[in-house]
């Protein structure tokens, strides 16, 4: 009967774990990593973008996303959108068409792969005859035109991807044509562009790779006239009017062909190289555009000058008078231009560049041509990442207040809205406001909007004004002299070039109620910052720390630590420092919290740790937790390089070494038999199997650090305390002692040690928590004051949990008596790398949910245990293993969120909750006037088309 | 007939008996308790056979063989029964504390010329490793244990990816394998020899390492140091144990098994749940042992840890702390070394003065301090008894 019972309460337990657990990757963040093809639909409003990694992403209006995955691995080369339908087509690097449609299910849109197709040329043909090196996307919507590395164009009919033999239009038929006088007639190469005539459907031009344009009659199947390129050609464009063509070349040299009905004679030429005098570089894609009044655009990318400025990646814009050379950050994949107008066919409006790193859209009616905010697709490694902080459910006014900071550093701003507007979103409005904050190699701290689907940046915070760094303030590179050629005009924000890597942040912590924050970084510097709505010029007081509090015989072998301005500096709106902790030695602060109820900052680095009372700008605490024995700790990161560098360069010398002397061998002796020997003395790879001591290296590093107001001396008085946890499994606990609020301001703070653990396994702790009387997590500080928590319970015995890598412990307080255990490490082999503490809401009742830890091992899985019984409730594969600085990016939420890191400039969202799930919710309706303009403008030539089949079949049979 | 008195309170008594007339137990049992005066005293009785083993002596049987091997001395070790703490058996016999130590003089005229030879009981040795569940595994298999106890001596081994050879239902397969790589020179687990380069591994405390990388398998190791149970397919066949056979494997004795290639699981008497990470059990406690029930408790306890509470004062962080002598000093030593029960210092001495002292004279301190007095005047008239 009992076991009977106990069963009921499992199931009912795996019932209501169902309830509050469930794993989804939601969406992606940032800006798709390797972009390398670049499409649009205006009738969409849509723009994708495919992946090396043969990813392909579509974006609409904020909030409306698409991402589909290749099977292949391979590299997305193209990508066309069907005219006027919900259906695109992309090719691979390994020659394959996919095709994908975004059907609607359930009122939402899906981006579904519904068809591939590959080239299949006459036997025993080489495979570069079926080479697809353009795709024209005919305006029917029916067809599709591959042309080959061969020369041949394919026709295809979509979306079934029928291939339309008879009317391939193979390189013979096309050749027979050409002019004798036709210099380079006796190799046309390759396929580089098909364009189709704007104004007449049947009409399409192939320009091959030697110059050789060729205008084809789809209806009558012949050439109807050819345009003489001699440069190697890069693009086509035909003007809206169809009267001109415009080739692109090698030689950064573009042409304007005039279009007629008989072939093209050298007068109707006109030619420029609009960079010219010395070699340029190819111009890569032209396109001229339109204006119902005045002077049209002439887009065009690349032709710069060969010598002088040939690693730019410059787009050229040309508007009447106005000549700008858009300037990026890295190399361009594709543009396009946005047209305004009902048929998307008015004046352009503005102008999308998909560059290696960023997108960047360019206002074209504003004067000025200001960049427009990108909503989406911000690139977050404009400076790499090295840390991220995550604060859920900030409260209106600090959200108010750190968004009118933003707006204030984002004025350069173009005011127009963001053009791409394709799209429904559907998705419910966040629940709260999330704040994610990076911090970056460049010392900056940017703070991202990551309530919903976009992450929007809404605020960055620059803290490398506070040090006098080797960068010069005046070197501006954003200027351009007066008069200079080529019109430069730098764009994007992509600028992986640190100034100093000092600077670099490396921990954060915000507290949302009070708006004080705390960044401390690469060069053992704290920062305390506060939110001020008004730029202020103050000077930044330092105080220095030692940690290592006079053990002798250690020289750090480190960086030095930054110089501070002693003068007043002038800091704009937003966050401010205000008081400043530089460690000794200057290593990298490895842990960092902010208790903004008691005005105090503790931090940890790999020699101690150390409290700060930033009221009274005064040391609290110091504490060395250096092993005497250890050496290594006193190595910075740049001297550790430095002895990586030299180990590197010695194993090479091995390496040379040994071949020499095997070569010596096969001299000597003339038999191959000699090798094999040297090669079996390549060691396996393996690994020592040692129990941990306390000798180790960088057993001092400091890992984690908490307060918390807890029974830390007897079970009837609750203290202040702070507890720190250490590579080799140490917790130190201090009893902190505040003075009356009426006299905080001049008693001093004081910090008695407590209590030491140690654990015996002597794993790294990576977490410290406190329970309270109910098992409940302590709320943050000022949580209860702000009557969003519930105040703790101090009537039943708190609890203690220490995680290391490799176990969950729980204690009772205050006397730390071991409760309870959950080891991991020794079940499964699997380390703790990220935890953090969440609530998970049950999805099926309103008022119900429990805290949990929520884990990320070095195995890349996540786990949920349970508190306070430290039970594994779930766990479910998520990141690969091999992904280490995918781990350990990995953030959580108090949600049971998280995000990490799936290229240098993307996150990962997913979500461990049943009730908190972020993601796109989307409906993308096929063009509303598509059906009748569809058949108007295929029907007959699909008429012709069966006739001209009826008859070719006739003519077989 | 020599009682030695000892400095240690040991207790020492020779005498004689006729060896064609041994008499039953209970008369030999009453003698005991005679000569070493102690009527009232419950013992436990054991004697050192040829090969060194302790082995009993509680009824007429064993009591005659026990004399019957007397050649011409035998060895007999008294023991208060509360406060035994040996086991008989193979190997057993070792240096020990708290016994009564008789030795009987079968022949009386028999001179000391050999000096028996020093065999400590389990308690006094550190285990350093062991064979453990031959019962239950396959031939092919051993199961060591290796016990780390926060000495000096590294584990000191080295392991490797590889591949082996299983067979399965679909014939024989290559899987990848972990393997020891490599031994260190005086390290821990190449002085067992128990282990040997390229034996694979195929547990680790219980958990199968199929499809565990070698990192995941080296941090298994590591988090079990303090106690590491690792099953290997020994490379070399020849050194099974013998199952059954209930005594030591010998060198000589081959199972039979060397050319026998490898069953198809790890193990075939299957784990129910490995794969449940949700176990919150503390310990792997589906290994099916055989090891007495309280070493795995003394595992358990070795999984404490240290807290100190401020000025030093160390106490463990285990239920009941209050057990443990603690010495104050040494705040970062590993605390196995803090854990020895109560009687460790006495202890400690007897082990480092048994060495070094008379090799005929197996000492043994008393039970308690206040017996000692008694004991010491026992000693006076200890005397040898002719029957």
């Amino acid at each position: 009967m009992k076991r009977f019972r106990r069963h009921g309460q499992e199931s009912q337990r795996e019932r209501l774990k169902q309830e509050l657990f469930q794993f989804n990757k939601t969406v992606e963040h940032g800006f798709p990593h390797q972009p390398s093809a670049l499409g649009y639909s205006p009738s969409l409003q849509l723009l994708a973008i495919g992946t090396r990694s043969g990813a392909i992403k579509l974006y609409g209006a904020p909030g409306v996303e698409f991402m589909g995955l290749h099977d292949e691995n391979a590299a997305v080369t193209q990508v066309h959108f069907l005219p006027q339908q919900v259906e695109l087509v992309t090719l691979l690097d390994d020659n394959s068409l996919h095709m994908w449609t975004l059907k609607a299910h359930t009122g939402l849109s899906e981006l579904l792969e519904i068809g591939r197709f590959t080239l299949t040329g006459p036997p025993g043909a080489p495979p570069s005859v079926t080479r697809v090196t353009a795709v024209l996307a005919h305006s029917s919507g029916e067809l599709l035109l591959l042309g080959t590395e061969g020369g041949h164009v394919f026709i295809v009919e979509v979306p079934g991807f029928r291939e339309l033999e008879e009317r391939n239009i193979s390189l013979d038929q096309v050749a027979s044509s050409v002019p004798d006088n036709y210099t380079c007639r006796r190799n046309l190469e390759h396929v580089e562009a098909l364009q189709e005539n704007p104004v007449n459907p049947s009409q399409v031009v192939i320009g091959y790779g030697r110059g050789l344009m060729v205008v084809w009659d789809l209806k009558k199947q012949r050439a109807i006239q050819h345009i003489p390129g001699t440069q190697q050609l890069e693009s086509v464009w035909w003007t809206e009017d169809g009267g001109y063509l415009l080739s692109s070349h090698n030689d950064g040299s573009y042409c304007r062909w005039t279009m007629g009905s008989k072939d093209v004679d050298e007068e109707d030429v006109k030619s420029d190289i609009p960079y010219g005098h010395f070699p340029c570089k190819a111009i890569s894609k032209i396109v001229q555009l339109s204006t119902e009044e005045g002077p049209p655009f002439l887009l065009f990318s690349g032709g710069m000058p060969r010598a002088s400025y040939g690693d730019r990646h410059c787009i050229t814009v040309i508007h009447g008078k106005t000549h700008v050379a858009l300037d990026f950050t890295s190399r361009i994949i594709d543009f396009f231009a946005i047209r305004g107008g009902p048929q998307h066919t008015g004046d352009p409006s503005a102008l999308v560049v998909l560059v290696e790193e960023e997108l960047v859209v360019i206002d074209l009616q504003t004067e000025g041509w200001p960049v427009i905010q990108t909503p989406y697709l911000v690139p977050l490694h404009s400076s790499a990442i090295t840390c991220s902080h995550h604060v859920s459910a900030i409260p209106l006014k600090l959200w108010e207040r750190v968004l009118a900071a933003g707006n204030m550093q984002s004025t350069h701003y173009s005011k127009k809205p963001w053009p791409i507007t394709g799209g429904q979103n559907l998705g419910p409005d966040p629940p709260q406001r999330d704040l994610l904050l990076t911090g970056h190699e460049d010392g900056t701290v940017r703070f991202w909007d990551a309530s919903g689907v976009c992450l929007y940046p809404s605020y960055k915070l620059s803290t490398a004004g506070v040090f006098h760094t080797d960068a010069d303030p005046n070197d501006n590179m954003n200027q351009g002299t007066e008069g200079e050629w080529p019109p430069f005009r730098k764009v994007g924000c992509f600028d992986p070039y640190s100034d100093d890597p000092r600077l670099g942040v490396q921990k954060i912590h915000l507290c949302k109620y009070s708006g004080y924050l705390t960044v401390a970084g690469t060069a053992g510097q704290i920062l305390v910052l506060e939110l001020n709505d008004e730029a202020a010029e103050q000077t930044v007081e330092a105080k220095v720390v030692d940690l290592l509090q006079g053990q002798e015989g250690f020289r750090w072998k480190g960086h030095t630590q930054l110089d501070v301005r002693e003068e007043p500096v002038l800091f704009p709106p937003g966050f401010q420092p205000f008081a400043l902790v530089q460690c000794q030695p200057p290593a990298v602060v490895t842990a960092l919290t902010l208790h903004s109820e008691w005005k105090l900052v503790a931090f940890g680095t790999s020699h101690g740790f150390g409290l700060y009372d930033y009221q009274q700008k005064n040391n609290v605490l110091i504490k060395c937790t250096l092993n005497p024995s250890d050496q290594l700790a006193m190595e910075g990161p740049l001297s550790r390089v430095k002895s990586i560098k030299k180990s590197l360069r010695q194993s090479f010398r091995r390496i040379r070494r040994s071949r020499v002397s095997l070569r010596k061998h096969h001299a000597g002796r003339d038999l191959p038999c000699i090798s094999i020997p040297h090669q079996m003395e390549i060691a396996p790879v393996q690994r020592k199997i040692e129990a941990r001591s306390s000798d180790d290296s960088f057993t001092g590093l400091v890992r984690t650090i908490y307060f918390a107001d807890t029974f830390l001396a007897d079970s009837s008085h609750n203290t202040p305390s702070l507890w720190a946890g250490t590579n080799g499994g140490c917790v130190f606990a201090y009893m902190l002692r505040l003075p009356a609020a009426e006299r905080r301001a001049d008693e001093p703070v004081t910090a008695q040690p407590a209590k030491e653990i140690q654990l015996m396994h002597r794993a790294p702790v990576v977490g410290i928590l406190v329970l309270d009387g109910h098992g409940a997590p302590l709320p943050e500080p000022l949580e209860v004051a702000h009557d969003l928590a519930r105040s703790p319970d101090m009537q039943g015995s708190h609890h203690l949990v220490v995680i290391s890598e490799e176990q969950f412990k729980v204690f009772g307080l205050p006397k730390v008596s071991a409760k309870t255990k959950l080891k991991l490490t020794a079940m499964d082999g699997s380390r703790v790398r990220r935890v953090g503490v969440a609530w998970f809401g049950s999805s099926r009742s309103e008022d119900y949910g429990e805290s949990g830890l929520v884990v990320l091992t070095n195995q890349g899985d996540v786990h949920v245990v349970s508190l306070p019984t430290v039970k594994m409730q779930v766990h479910y594969p998520c990141v690969r293993r091999e992904d280490v600085s995918g781990i350990a990016s990995c953030v959580f939420t108090k949600h049971g969120q998280g995000f990490y890191l799936i290229s240098p400039s993307e996150f990962e969202r997913f979500s461990l909750s049943a009730r908190c799930l972020v993601e796109p919710r989307c409906l993308v309706e096929a063009p509303t006037d598509s059906s009748t303009q569809l058949t108007l403008l295929f029907c007959p030539p699909a008429e012709v088309l069966q006739e001209i089949q009826k008859s070719l079949e006739g003519d077989h049979t | 007939m020599v009682s030695l008195p000892t400095q240690f309170g040991a207790e020492f008594r020779r005498f004689s008996l006729e060896r064609s007339k041994p008499g039953r137990f209970d008369e030999f049992y009453g003698l005991l308790q005679h000569v070493h005066h102690i009527p009232n005293v419950e013992l436990l009785v054991g004697y050192a056979d040829v090969h060194g083993d302790l082995l009993p002596i509680n009824n007429d049987d064993n009591y005659h063989k026990a004399i019957s091997t007397a050649s011409p001395l035998l060895r007999l070790f008294l023991q208060r029964k509360e406060e035994a703490d040996y086991t008989f058996g193979t190997n057993s016999l070792t240096r020990k504390k708290n016994t009564v130590l008789s030795a009987v003089l079968l022949r009386p005229d028999a001179t000391r010329k050999k000096p028996p030879v020093i065999i400590s009981l389990p308690r006094d040795f550190r285990p350093v490793s062991s064979i453990i569940d031959v019962d239950i595994l396959p031939e092919t298999h051993r199961r060591v244990r290796l016990y780390k106890h926060g000495q000096e001596k590294p584990l000191g081994f080295y392991i490797r990816d590889g591949s082996s050879v299983r067979v399965t239902p679909q014939g024989l397969e290559k899987v990848p394998g972990i393997f020891i790589s490599r031994m260190v020179p005086g390290g821990l687990a190449e002085s067992t020899g128990l282990l040997a380069v390229n034996d694979e591994v195929l547990e680790v405390n219980g958990i199968e390492v199929v499809g565990k990388s070698l990192d995941q398998v080296t941090d298994m190791m590591i988090a079990n140091s303090h106690n590491l149970i690792i099953t290997v397919k020994p490379a070399n066949q020849r050194n099974n144990v013998v199952r059954g056979g209930g005594g030591g494997g010998g060198g000589g004795t081959a199972s039979g098994s060397s050319g026998r290639s490898s069953d198809s699981g790890a193990s075939y008497y299957g784990y129910s749940s490995h794969g449940g990470v949700g176990a919150a059990a503390p310990a792997p406690s589906h290994i099916i042992q055989n090891f007495p029930v309280g070493e795995l408790e003394s595992e358990e306890e070795d999984d404490e840890d240290l807290v100190i509470e401020v000025g030093g004062e160390a106490e463990s962080a285990g239920r009941d702390p209050a057990d443990y002598g603690m010495p104050s000093l040494p705040r970062y030593e590993p605390h196995l070394n803090l854990r020895t029960p109560s009687a460790l210092s006495v202890n400690g001495a007897a082990l480092a003065s048994g060495s070094s002292g008379p090799p005929s004279n197996a000492n043994s301190t008393t039970p308690s301090p206040d017996r000692a007095a008694e004991m010491r005047s026992l000693e006076e008239d200890g005397t040898v008894i002719t029957l």
